[in-house]
């Protein structure tokens, strides 16, 4: 966060920045004052663009044709940053000739299974020397690599898997050209791929003036390069797309052709919302990974210990992950102590399977579908938070038994009595079987643990009082959980109940009589089990071992608990130590502050520059040192080669800064990881009322949709009603108020500093439907009507895309229908449907369409009607705008050597 | 005539004495302003912690007196945020010391019209139950395929993202063992 300040220029997209982290803008503000550029990308004019030096106004959903349209400008202009590029990332690399690019198929990459909606990525793999019978024919990141369908991977998220690094390779004896002329190289196939978007599209498209693109093109490439760095920002503006990886994917590639990335001032900040939201990824509350990004098994691909082994890593690929044995390994100790063991391959059976998507979204479907009985809401509030408010809030009406942790007596827990879906009619609080248990918890003063903040960072948090009445902290009270499922089962020779039985569950108490927070932290951290260390705490994941000697609860922490201290606990002022402030808490991995920095020197292991030096190789100590941790093996010198076909970390070169890539490079193309593609590709958003000018693909092919009566949409592009429902709208959270408002609308400072849902409309929008400031507009989407107060203003920019313009609405959605809460109101998650992207399974909360007109929202069953009648009048059907492949090729046919599935 | 008013405490000299000219500062201060102390300065003890709203991770002080939180305030020693906190961080207190925060177990059984109190041991104790009675009713050993899957699709968690890394470890830990494993978060969305 504080590296923003050493930026030169900071464009900020899919965020409002000074608006929802206030207090991490002042780096930007900072680096503002310093001289940088700062630019806001954003369809609302917010406090972000008031105080940045220019602000760009955009159509929700169309930012990969700007984004597209800067790597255009970069590669025509050869404004890259040449010597970087060919050595740090995998320009030079080939890629099989099998591949076949979106310009040849109207929209598709090769590989695209129409009946699945989903690819195989094999024709996306690199070209390799051909030496080897172990890959398929003269690829690799293809079949061999483990022969997994996009489907499947898809339907278990793998996309999340990279939360801390690539995804596996078979081994790494790529063929590059390093002059970047084959025309099968990354770097050609980047300027093909990117050859359409230019700024006469970006200005068809985005909305944005040619100058306007001039002008952020011309600030990121001058302040990009050996002297200067630039940084980009975003937050769920980017990530609530179905296309949302690909939207960040495409920042990347930027980032990886201006030399940004491991150096000070660079990179792409991601601006995460929640305390430790970046904590539950890494130590997942997630039904697809384990701790440390480890994959959850999934049927069929990983039965057994060995497949699943083969899978999660190769020992002949390049890097850190080529261990990832020795993590799951130890993650198994620490879970089953004693009870895995080499014979049993380390309990790895107790291990639950996946067989398809399990994420929140699809619980919900089935929980409304009567399929799940029991369900936890752990401090979060989905009949407000979640994407289609009333199929959640209908979907717990069908639970049997709901368990509610919150502070506060949120909507979740009274949806049985003030639904919303009571006033129309649809629920009936005596018919609601729904058995609710509602547990206060404690505050996050009443009790000691860590939070992981956007940057990695863990702080340990002391416990200053003690919770008040029932209130209980969460580890105490699943801690207590556990212990009486337990008792519950023990004496059962069921095999099901061994993991419940044999888990390691018997943690030391602190002076209060609870659960000690240190304990867990410890195992989480790590510890050596026999030999000569036995007993003794993990110093970093280098010391994990795949043959039972050591436990880890999660790999990337190792290090945390070192020596015995708490590293999250390390609290030295920040005035008294340097900028980069590394005795202040503890980041992973290795309390590293920036990551990947060996790319902050030059191949020989110089600084780029003297204004951005950061990590470099000194030549006399024959060490890497400098500001930071070096992301590297510190006495790996810079000429160091290794062996050909020389796996993990030793097959690192000296110049491979990208130490947890299968080939040690930044990936400007994805031959494996992505699901929708190796490339960046623009596709609408799955409700646009704009067609797409690029191709005949309308929107993500591999896109997750769910045709089901209860998620309507409204018609796409040119297709006939999409004019029933002619705006674009956007949700967004306000400085004042926290997500579904459980932490905020209950507070009466903030409750009286934001007191009511509105819409922001443009003075023409307003003029065009009636609607007067300060009065009320009803929206109405495929899904539902809402109502809001209106706020004119200028904040919204119209723009004409195609030659028609094009009005958008901004949503707060913070608040919900209620009793309880200090203010209530619509909820703007209510307008959305269900629709996600492949690689992570968000939802498409960013962009809608709907219509808006002046006055209240109909009270009770007529409400029903209203959204019924635009339905119909728009000829919306459960098909409507779900079909994925809406192109004019057959990747199939062009592609003869694909072998199937 | 209190004695200690004299001429000299007459307004316009005050102001003119303390150099407050506008009158908005010391010179029309009384006596009970003058002894007024910041919680700050009267609390027991000061604990360090981090804000628990978004994921900047801004750094706060909080003081307590007679084990109760009476104020919360950034902390200048925090590289991050630099003893700066935003309007969610600054109310934080009131999160804590709301009166309208939930303090009591409460349960409202199948087709209930209303909440009744019940004891925390108790409900514990139920939802136990529950866990292990629906695990076993939805347990699903293998596939059609024959294949393991060891799980049961009957139970479902979501949340962690506010919560401490140690919690969500035991969360995801005890669901896994038990082989739940529709458990998500914010992250997800």
């Amino acid at each position: 966060m504080q590296d923003l300040a050493n930026a030169d220029c900071i464009v900020i997209q899919g965020s409002n920045m000074a608006e929802c982290h206030p207090v991490g803008y002042q780096w930007v503000t900072e680096a503002r004052l310093k001289g940088a550029k700062v630019i806001h990308i954003d369809p609302r004019f917010t406090r972000t663009s008031a105080t940045a030096d220019k602000h760009v106004p955009i159509r929700a959903g169309s930012d990969v044709v700007f984004l597209g349209a800067l790597i255009n400008h970069i590669l025509a202009n050869d404004l890259y940053f040449k010597e970087y590029v060919v050595a740090y990332t995998n320009a030079a690399t080939i890629v099989s000739d099998e591949f076949k690019d979106t310009e040849e198929l109207d929209g598709l990459f090769s590989g695209y299974d129409e009946e699945l909606g989903n690819y195989d990525p094999s024709s996306w793999a690199y070209a390799t020397e051909g030496e080897g019978e172990d890959a398929s024919p003269g690829t690799i990141g293809g079949p061999a690599a483990g022969h997994e369908h996009g489907h499947s991977t898809s339907e278990r998220s793998a996309g999340d898997e990279h939360g801390s690094g690539g995804p596996a390779l078979e081994h790494a004896r790529v063929k590059r050209d390093e002059t970047l002329q084959d025309p099968n190289t990354v770097f050609q196939i980047l300027k093909r791929h990117y050859s359409r978007y230019t700024p006469e599209m970006v200005a068809d498209v985005c909305g944005v003036s040619v100058d306007d693109f001039h002008y952020v093109a011309k600030a990121l490439t001058e302040n990009s390069g050996r002297d200067r760095t630039s940084a980009f920002c975003y937050a769920v503006g980017w990530t609530q797309h179905t296309l949302g990886a690909q939207f960040i994917r495409t920042a990347a590639i930027i980032q990886l052709l201006l030399g940004n990335m491991g150096r000070p001032g660079g990179g792409i900040m991601a601006l995460r919302g929640h305390a430790s939201i970046q904590g539950s990824t890494d130590i997942p509350t997630l039904y697809n990974i384990l701790p440390g990004y480890l994959a959850m098994p999934m049927v069929g691909n990983h039965d057994t210990w060995d497949d699943y082994v083969a899978a999660i890593a190769n020992k002949a690929q390049k890097g850190f992950w080529a261990n990832a044995d020795a993590y799951a390994v130890s993650l198994l100790k620490a879970w089953w102590g004693d009870a895995a063991t080499k014979e049993n391959n380390w309990a790895y059976d107790y291990l639950p399977r996946l067989t398809g998507a399990h994420g929140t979204y699809q619980t919900t479907m089935a929980m409304k579908d009567g399929e799940v009985e029991g369900y936890f809401l752990l401090g979060q509030n989905p009949a407000v938070g979640s994407a289609h408010g009333r199929m959640q809030r209908l979907a717990l009406a069908e639970l049997k038994w709901l368990v509610v942790r919150d502070l506060q007596m949120i909507e979740s827990a009274t949806f049985w009595k003030d639904a919303p879906e009571i006033a129309t009619g649809e629920l009936e609080t005596e018919k609601i079987g729904t058995e609710v248990f509602f547990l206060p918890p404690a505050s996050h003063v009443e009790k000691a643990g860590t939070f992981t903040q956007t940057q990695r960072l863990l702080q340990w948090r002391h416990k200053a009082v003690n919770p008040p009445g029932d209130c209980q902290s969460e580890l105490e009270f699943f801690f207590e959980l556990g212990k009486r499922i337990r008792e519950r089962l023990a004496g059962s020779d069921d095999p099901r109940d061994r993991p419940l039985l044999d888990l390691t569950w018997d943690y030391p108490l602190d002076e209060d009589g609870e659960i000690s927070g240190e304990a867990v932290l410890q195992e989480i951290n790590g510890r050596h089990l026999s030999g000569e260390r036995a007993g003794e705490l993990a110093d970093m994941y280098t010391d994990l071992k795949a043959d039972g000697s050591t436990s880890c609860g999660c790999w990337i922490y190792s290090g945390v608990y070192a020596k015995g201290v708490n590293r999250a606990a390390n609290r030295k002022p920040g005035r008294e130590q340097s900028p980069v402030a590394q005795e202040w808490g503890w980041a992973w991995p290795d309390n590293r502050r920036i990551l990947y920095n060996r790319a902050s020197a030059d191949p020989e292991g110089k600084p780029w520059s003297e204004r951005k030096k950061y990590v470099w190789w000194d030549e006399e100590n024959q060490t890497w040192t400098g500001l930071d941790t070096p992301d590297f093996v510190k006495t790996k010198a810079p000429s160091y080669r290794p062996e050909p076909g020389t796996g993990g970390p030793d097959g690192l070169a000296g110049d491979d800064p990208f130490v947890m890539m299968a080939d040690g490079k930044g990936w400007l193309f994805t031959p494996k990881g992505m699901l929708d593609g190796p490339l960046p590709t623009h596709y609408e958003p799955q409700e646009s009322p704009v067609q797409n000018p690029l191709y005949g693909q309308q929107s993500n092919p591999a896109r997750r949709v769910f045709p089901r009566k209860d998620n309507l949409w409204s018609p796409s592009g040119t297709a006939p009603g999409s004019e029933v429902y002619p705006f674009v709208f956007t949700t967004y959270r306000l400085t004042e108020h926290h997500t579904a408002g459980g932490m905020s609308r209950w507070l009466p400072y903030l409750s009286e500093l934001q007191p009511e849902m509105f819409c922001e409309v443009s003075p023409e929008l307003a003029e065009d439907r009636g609607l007067v400031n300060g009065g009320w507009a009803t929206i109405v989407s495929a899904r539902t009507a809402i109502e809001a107060r209106v706020l004119v203003t200028d904040r919204m920019t119209p723009l004409v895309i195609s030659g028609r313009t094009i009005h958008q609405i901004g949503l707060p959605y913070h608040w919900g229908v209620g009793k309880e809460a200090v203010v209530s109101g619509d909820s703007a998650n209510d307008l959305l449907g269900v629709a996600l992207d492949p690689n992570v399974q968000i939802q498409e909360s960013k962009v809608g369409s709907c219509d808006i007109r002046p006055g209240r929202r109909p009270r009770g069953e007529a409400i029903l009607r209203l959204v019924e009648e635009y339905q119909s009048r728009a000829g919306v059907t459960v098909e409507t705008s779900n079909q994925l492949k809406t192109a004019e090729s057959n990747p199939t046919e062009s592609n003869p050597t694909e072998d199937g599935h | 005539m209190d004695a200690k008013k004299t001429f000299l405490s007459w307004p316009v000299l005050r102001q003119f004495r303390s150099g407050d000219f506008l009158g908005r500062g010391p010179a029309v201060t009384s006596e009970r302003t003058r002894t007024l102390e910041p919680r700050t300065k009267t609390a027991d003890r000061v604990v360090q912690s981090v804000c628990p709203y978004c994921a900047v991770g801004c750094g706060q002080r909080v003081y307590v007196k007679d084990e109760k939180v009476v104020q919360i305030e950034g902390d200048p020693d925090s590289p991050i945020s630099r003893g700066r906190l935003c309007p969610k961080g600054s109310a934080s207190e009131q999160l804590v010391n709301s009166p309208i925060r939930q303090t009591h177990v409460l349960y409202r059984r199948p087709h209930g019209t209303s909440w009744e109190r019940m004891d925390r041991d108790t409900a514990i104790d139920m939802i136990a139950d529950r866990f292990v009675e629906s695990r076993r009713r939805t347990w699903q050993d293998a596939d059609e395929h024959g294949r393991p899957l060891r799980r049961t699709m009957g139970i479902a968690s979501l949340g962690g993202a506010t919560l401490d890394n140690e919690e969500n470890y035991l969360i995801k830990k005890l669901f896994t063992a038990a082989g739940a494993i529709q458990i998500e978060n914010q992250a997800r969305i």
